[in-house]
């Protein structure tokens, strides 16, 4: 069985995804995982997810599904003129 | 963006793109035999743990060892998200139908010659492997990355072994120079054929899967390594190596060993086969044990008892 391994690197951040790894049942992919994510103190904190209960969204769909977002600049501050020589803002 | 485009591009390929079939194919290969090497490696380095001169010395062996295994698992998952089974690679293994890097079919004689192939084997490793952690596929790459950071622990743990025996009684002294004498010119096979007769490249090359000749890496590991030797006070055993212009020449490597020895016939192509594959039946009860349990702790009947 295929296991998604997540790392948290220190207290403070996220689990990141570091890779996949097999085992027969979750307290082995961890412990697997554990010897061969951690093995020079990468993490402090392990998320094994079975490779087959993740949901992903397609590739092929990749254009039609982010696109709503494409037109949408205003949403970021950059989009805004500022007056010069105002802080704060 | 089409797969050449992003390729182009420099971008990366992640595992569910579009990509010709010709691309998975070479992947899945090179992986293959990438994390093949990998576990194989392991063998010639175990045979010296229990006879290892000193606590801290083996102590680092098993650290590299272990971190041979590591390695080959990054790259068999790097594999697998290609859409090919684990089991269908290790069965590739066992039954000759993909290979591994020729220098694992030369045997370890003594001590110095762990010592060598962690400044050797391990420095030529990382030559080939540092432009890898730019290949055009996002989890071999990746894959790179980690097994990158790790190597360089290997190349120096041997070179500091060979600094000892270097500067060590006249006997040690010997066992470097011989240890480097064995395995010089395997070490330089590693970066495979002659540009001349490496028929894929180009093809990778425009994949971006590889990102420099196999002699232009070759030439970096002579420039580099060179001085690494005569700073041991030794002699590479190359007569026609001289420094020219801003490179190392060196002299012609014996082909007919190197085709010879990946064709199944070095010293030891049958030795660490049958290794392998005793390693992998001996192991079968515990991959069965492990799955019996799993599927034990998921039926119902064991639920309601506890």
């Amino acid at each position: 069985m295929l296991w998604e391994v997540f790392v948290r690197s220190k207290r403070g951040l996220s689990h990141t995804h570091v890779g996949s790894l097999h085992a027969a049942d979750a307290h082995l992919a961890l412990r697997n995982a554990r010897d061969l994510y951690t093995r020079r103190q990468e993490g402090v904190s392990l998320w094994v997810v079975p490779a087959e209960e993740i949901v992903a969204s397609s590739p092929e769909e990749k254009d039609a599904f982010f696109d709503p977002a494409g037109d949408k600049v205003y949403r970021h501050p950059t989009f805004y003129d500022v007056p010069e020589g105002l802080t704060h803002l | 963006m089409d797969f050449q485009e992003i390729v182009d591009a420099d971008g990366r390929i992640e595992p569910r793109d579009d990509m010709p079939e010709g691309y998975r194919k070479t992947l899945i290969r090179q992986i293959a035999q990438h994390a093949h090497s990998e576990i194989i490696g392991m063998q010639p380095e175990g045979n010296w743990i229990t006879r290892a001169p000193s606590l801290r010395r083996k102590a680092i062996l098993v650290a590299k060892v272990q971190d041979e295994a590591g390695h080959g698992l990054y790259l068999y998952s790097a594999a697998e998200t290609l859409g090919v089974e684990r089991s269908e690679l290790m069965d590739m293994l066992h039954t000759g139908r993909q290979k591994y890097s020729t220098i694992f079919n030369y045997p370890t004689t003594c001590w110095a010659d762990v010592a060598a192939i962690g400044w050797l084997v391990d420095g030529a490793a990382i030559m080939n492997q540092v432009p890898l952690t730019r290949c055009s596929y996002g989890p071999y790459a990746r894959a790179m990355t980690r097994v990158c950071k790790e190597e360089s622990f290997h190349q120096r743990q041997g070179f500091e072994a060979m600094m000892v025996l270097a500067s060590g009684t006249p006997a040690q002294r010997t066992m470097a120079q011989e240890a480097l004498d064995r395995w010089w010119w395997p070490a330089l096979m590693m970066f495979g054929p002659s540009d001349t007769d490496s028929p894929n490249s180009a093809q990778s090359m425009a994949w971006g899967i590889k990102r420099f000749s196999n002699d232009e890496l070759r030439q970096r590991f002579v420039d580099a390594t060179v001085p690494q030797a005569e700073h041991l006070g030794l002699t590479v055993p190359d007569p026609d190596l001289r420094w020219e212009g801003e490179h190392y020449r060196f002299g012609e490597i014996d082909w007919d060993e190197f085709f010879t020895v990946m064709k199944g016939n070095g010293p030891c192509n049958r030795q660490r086969m049958a290794h392998r594959v005793a390693a992998h039946e001996d192991g079968a009860w515990v991959r069965e044990a492990a799955a019996a349990y799993a599927a034990k702790q998921k039926s119902p009947t064991v639920t309601a008892a506890a």
